[in-house]
This record gives structure tokens, C-alpha cells and sequence, in this order.
């Protein structure tokens, strides 16, 4: 039964990344830029979670929601201020200005909320636990896989069906051309920051709930690891950043439970790092065809 | 002598100079005990990170090839340095301290350039930002590796342990885990720093400057073109990336042996980010760009001591918005037209060697 606990929890902990990395596979896609402040909105998620809970004492459904609205509120200025102005800058400076908007964002997070570790507030879902035979899941860990089966859902039907969707991914297919067909690209690139940070918000508050720590570098970890899943899936695919992150999680929690704990970050990055060598644009990426 | 070649020798001249002026003050400083303790105690932590920037400038500069695991390099020899050092001492009993501490680095660029062979046989066939990600996997995979190494001497040998503790009872602990390396006897001294430094230069501005160098920089601006003209182009990248590898891992060793304890914690991948921004504010390709920055950006913190809890903050800012003004094409444009006599004024001196621009 070990073997059936460890597949849920690797479930539960995919999930998250796989909602993480959807963020930065999207921004990918469309911006071509890796937003490493992607890791830190989920931490100004989690920490607008934590005071509406904590501090304010509102309902959780409405903590949360106000976690998502500031988070694509930040979403978007970020976008609008650091890096609009750099849309036909190299891919390395705009990569150093998303470094320096993941170090602003921490140490505004450290002078608003200090240093010292939050314990993130779980008492809103410690209800009951499902027990399926001898196999105990916990509340959290089910709510976290349920809603980011709907999430993923969602988003899959959003980029397919309707015409926003469409638009995303045509600015990500060529930004050129779709703007030769009226594709107002600034806009879509901002609600593409805007879903994504929306999403962050979400992952931030499940991550706490299973992982109840809460300080300034909180997003750090789980950023890196969900960026290593969106290229683990192939950057710039959805369904490749959701597999990614499934993947990458079970991977952790068993390379954890079997081989060993402390070696656990170590063997998810040489996963990575094997897949990459036989299949070097990712499991669902595309191969880059080049033209001379 | 043709222009082109004038012209490099005159910014080789000016970076070897500069390094070396800068030498002689401090030393005559610190002879005359006219230097802030601090910034004394800086000194051959300024020398790592410059080491670290160049080297890390060969890859992303000149070869075109976005690293983010440098760190990882850099950590390899530290605690190859505080091992040999340890050993050294224990089993030979050398007192001399420069000569344990050359060895230390030369040890430590060795072991730097054997894992920067591994790592760059499967990492250089990636591009772009898959390589990126993959030498981010291999720094953090390092630091993991590192957190259970344990190292001890007993009766001059050299005792390993992998996971767990499992070492005789009469060991000296030379690496215990995530306590990282102990009780190192710190013996690096800002002349053999200095000296790393001219022999990073030497080799760096010699690479670039020759037939080899030429490739690596063509390899860079367009790796087609290059394959089709006859340059083998994983052999040239792993030329660069290699050589990186051992002047990082000599830095590190000359890093680690300046204090009396080195955690793993020190080498993660932010570290990895702070050699990067040295690099791409110092400019990309440009060396003395690298060794300005790297200097100016490690002092910076100390000076900024007194506004501890917004010294971060302010870095962050001036981040963003050094990258927005540099990069954006209206701040541009408007820039270059304020600095246009300031520019006549050393027109073309850096045109060469600071080239291409793009990572890819």
C-alpha cells in the first residue's frame, strides 16, 4: 500500500507543478521569454492567501479568490513595465530582467511579512479524508488533484474553442502574422501574464496547504522545478507542461521514498537531463526544424 | 600590424594594465594600512568572483551558450581545494602555505575540467535554453551531490563516504555533510588571487584572440555557416565550456580556502544568477566589462552595509532598470545621442571583441 500512498502523494505534488508550469510553458510559448518571477507571484499568492485567512479572517473561498486577483493584477504590471519595454530586446536581457523582478519581488515579500516562516493556516480543508480500503488521502491532496484536473480542463478548452484562445496561440505560433490578421498581440500577451499569474495564485495556495511553510523564497524551489518540468514536457506545449509536471512529481516522491531523501532534488534534474539527452525538445515538444 | 589587430592589442594592454594598477594601490594600501578592513577582507573574494565572471564570459559571451550552472563549478573546487589542502597537511605535514594553496587550485581546476567534460558531452548538443536548463539541472545536482559527501584523513589518508556517515572513529572530518567542508585553515592571499587573475586573462584574451577563438566566436554568430566552412562545433564549444570549467573550479578552490568553512548552501543557483549579471552588465564578449562589474557589484553590498534591509531591494531595482535603459530602443536611442561626444571619443575601441550581443 506504500507503493499506491507514494503514487497519490507524487500525484498531488505533480499536480502543483504541473499547474506552475503551465504558467512559465504559455508565457514560453508566447512571449519566448523564461519569467523566472513566475515562482515568486506564487509566493505573493500564498502570502495574500495566508493574511486574508490569517490577518482579516475572511471566508477561504473569498482569501483565495483575492489571491488570484492581486496575483494577475501583478501579473500584468509586471508584463506592462519590465518587460514591454524590452519585447525587441535579446532573449538575455529580458531573462536578467526577470531575475531582478524575482529578487524585487522577494525582498518586497521580506519587508512586508519578514523573514521569520509563516505556518500557513490548513484548517479550512482538514475535514474529512477519503479511505478507499486500507489507501488514506487526505482532504488536501484531493482537492489539489481535483482542481487542477478541472484547471487543466479549462485551459485546454480555452486555447481550443474560443477566440481569445485562438489568438494565444497564434501570437505564439508567429507573432507577425498574427497581428497582420488584427491580433491586438500587447493585449494577448497580457492576458496570457494574467492567466498565468492567476494560476500561480492557485498553485501557491494548494502548494502551502500540503507544504504549510510560508516565507520570502518559498517560490523559489518549486518555480525552478516547475520550469525544469515545462522543458521536461516540451517548453511551450500546455499538455507537455501538464504531463511534465505529473511526471516530475511522482518522480520526486519515489526517488525520495525508494532511493534517497536527501537525493531526491538530484534525481529529478538527472531524469531531466537523460530525457533531454534522447529527446532533446522535451517529451511532447516539437523537433525545431531549421532552414538555411 | 593591421587596425584590427592594433586595436585589440591596445584593449589588451589597457585590461592587463588596469588590473595590474589596481594591484600595486591596494598592496601599497594595505601596506600602509590606508584600506577599510572590510574592504581588505574582500580582496580575494573580488578575485574569485572576477575569475568566475571571465570564465563564465568565454561561454556566454564568446561561445554563445547560456550557462546557468557555474556555481556548480565553482563549488567542485572549493571543496576540492579545502580536501587537497586538508590531505596535504595531514599527511605530509606542508607548512608552506602558498605551495599547499597552488596545488589546492590547480587540484581544483583539474577536478572542475573532468566534470566540465562529463557535463559537456550531452549538455553542448542541446541549444539554447534547453542547454540552459540542463547546466541549471547540473548545478543543483552538485549541490545535492555535496550535501552527502563525506571526507575524512585518517593517518594520511584520504577517507570517502557517500550518503551516511560511515567513516572510521579516528578520522579528522575534512567535508561532514551538510555541515559542508570544516575547520579549513584559511591560507588564500590576494597575490596568488591576483596572480589567478593574469593567468585567467592570459588565457582567456590568448583563446579568444587565436584560430581556435575565432571558431568558438563563429560557431556563436552562426553556427550553419560555421559547420559548413569545416568548424566542428561541439569540439569548439566544449573547448570554451571546459576551459570555463577550470577557472571556475580554480576560483572556487581559492574561494573556499579564504574562510574556515564552506556550506553547499553557498553554491546554488542564485550564485549562479549574481556570476551572470556580472557578465551581462560588464557586456557580453567585452572582458574588462566582466572584471568591472564583478569588482563594482561585490563591493556594492558591503558599501551599502548601512541600508541592510533595502541594500537587496535596491540591487533588484537598479537591475530592471539598467537592463530597461540599455535595452529598450527609445531610452537607447535618446542615450546614445547624450553620450555621442563621449563615445567619439573612444570610437570603435570596443567594436570587436563585444560583437555578437545575442546569447543564442
Amino acid at each position: 500500500m506504500i507503493f499506491l500512498d507514494n503514487l497519490i502523494n507524487g500525484l498531488s505534488l505533480g499536480s502543483i507543478y504541473a499547474i506552475i508550469a503551465l504558467g512559465y510553458t504559455m508565457v514560453y510559448g508566447i512571449a519566448k521569454m523564461l519569467n523566472f518571477a513566475h515562482g515568486d507571484v506564487i509566493m505573493v499568492g500564498a502570502y495574500i492567501a495566508f493574511c486574508g485567512l490569517q490577518y482579516w479572517g475572511i471566508p477561504p473561498v473569498f482569501a483565495f479568490l483575492l489571491a488570484m486577483v492581486v496575483c494577475t493584477l501583478l501579473g500584468i504590471t509586471i508584463e506592462g513595465l519590465a518587460y514591454r519595454p524590452l519585447r525587441q530586446a535579446t532573449s538575455l536581457a529580458v531573462l536578467i530582467t526577470a531575475i531582478g523582478m524575482s529578487y524585487l519581488l522577494q525582498n518586497i515579500a521580506l519587508m512586508i511579512w519578514g523573514a521569520n516562516p509563516k505556518s500557513f493556516p490548513t484548517t479550512f480543508i482538514n475535514g474529512a479524508s477519503l479511505h478507499l480500503g486500507k489507501i488514506n488521502i487526505s482532504s488536501a491532496t484531493l482537492i489539489t488533484i481535483l482542481v487542477s484536473i478541472v484547471i487543466m480542463v479549462l485551459l485546454t478548452l480555452f486555447t481550443s474553442k474560443t477566440k481569445l484562445g485562438k489568438a494565444m496561440r497564434c501570437v505564439s505560433e508567429d507573432r507577425g502574422a498574427a497581428e497582420l490578421m488584427g491580433i491586438n498581440v500587447n493585449r494577448t500577451i497580457s492576458l496570457t501574464f494574467a492567466i498565468g499569474s492567476a494560476l500561480a495564485a492557485i498553485a501557491g495556495i494548494l502548494l502551502c496547504s500540503s507544504y504549510p511553510i510560508l516565507q520570502p523564497t518559498t517560490g523559489s524551489m518549486p518555480g525552478i522545478k516547475a520550469f525544469t518540468a515545462a522543458v521536461f514536457g516540451g517548453i511551450g506545449s500546455i499538455p507537455g507542461a501538464m504531463l511534465g509536471g505529473v511526471l516530475l512529481g511522482i518522480i520526486e516522491i519515489f526517488g525520495k521514498a525508494y532511493i534517497s531523501t536527501e537525493l531526491g532534488d538530484a534525481i529529478v534534474f538527472a531524469v531531466l537531463i537523460i530525457v533531454l539527452l534522447f529527446k532533446p525538445a522535451g517529451l511532447l515538444g516539437k523537433p525545431m526544424r531549421e532552414k538555411v | 600590424m593591421t587596425k584590427a589587430k592594433r586595436k585589440r592589442l591596445i584593449y589588451n594592454l589597457i585590461t592587463f594594465g588596469l588590473v595590474i594598477a589596481a594591484f600595486l594601490i591596494l598592496q601599497n594600501m594595505i601596506a600602509t594600512k590606508s584600506i577599510s578592513r572590510s574592504l581588505k577582507g574582500q580582496l580575494v573574494p573580488i578575485c574569485s568572483w572576477i575569475v568566475m565572471a571571465v570564465s563564465l564570459n568565454l561561454v556566454i559571451g564568446f561561445s554563445g551558450e547560456l550557462s546557468l550552472g557555474h556555481a556548480g563549478f565553482m563549488s567542485i573546487g572549493a571543496y576540492t581545494g579545502a580536501i587537497v589542502s586538508g590531505w596535504l597537511l595531514a599527511a605530509f605535514d606542508m607548512q608552506d602555505t602558498t605551495l599547499r594553496l597552488v596545488l589546492a587550485i590547480v587540484a581544483g581546476g583539474i577536478l572542475a575540467g573532468i566534470f566540465g567534460v562529463l557535463i559537456g558531452i550531452p549538455v553542448l548538443r542541446l541549444r539554447g535554453d534547453y542547454l540552459a536548463i540542463v547546466t541549471l539541472a547540473f548545478g543543483e545536482i552538485i549541490r545535492n551531490l555535496v550535501n552527502v559527501l563525506y571526507v575524512g584523513t585518517a593517518d594520511g589518508k584520504l577517507q570517502f563516504s557517500f550518503l551516511n556517515k560511515n567513516l572510521p572513529e579516528n578520522v579528522t572530518m575534512l567535508v561532514d555533510g551538510a555541515k559542508g567542508a570544516v575547520k579549513i585553515k584559511p591560507i588564500s592571499t590576494f597575490t596568488v588571487g591576483f596572480v589567478l587573475i593574469i593567468i585567467t586573462l592570459i588565457v582567456v584574451l590568448n583563446l579568444v584572440n587565436s584560430r581556435a577563438g575565432r571558431a568558438i566566436q563563429a560557431t556563436r554568430d552562426n553556427r550553419i555557416a560555421a559547420e559548413s566552412m569545416g568548424v566542428s562545433v561541439t569540439r569548439y564549444k566544449m573547448m570554451a565550456f571546459v576551459t570555463a570549467a577550470v577557472l571556475a573550479g580554480m576560483a572556487g578552490a581559492l574561494y573556499g580556502l579564504n574562510s574556515s568553512t564552506v556550506v553547499p548552501t553557498q553554491f546554488t543557483f542564485n550564485q549562479s544568477i549574481n556570476v551572470l549579471v556580472f557578465v551581462v552588465l560588464g557586456g557580453l564578449g567585452n572582458v574588462l566589462g566582466s572584471i568591472i562589474s564583478a569588482t563594482f557589484l561585490t563591493v556594492l553590498p558591503e558599501v551599502l552595509r548601512e541600508f541592510a534591509d533595502y541594500r537587496m531591494l535596491v540591487y533588484a531595482v537598479v537591475l530592471i532598470l539598467v537592463m530597461i535603459f540599455t535595452n529598450n530602443p527609445t531610452t537607447r536611442a535618446i542615450a546614445n545621442r547624450l553620450f555621442a561626444p563621449i563615445k567619439n571619443l573612444f570610437h570603435g575601441k570596443h567594436k570587436e571583441s563585444v560583437g555578437g550581443g545575442d546569447a543564442k
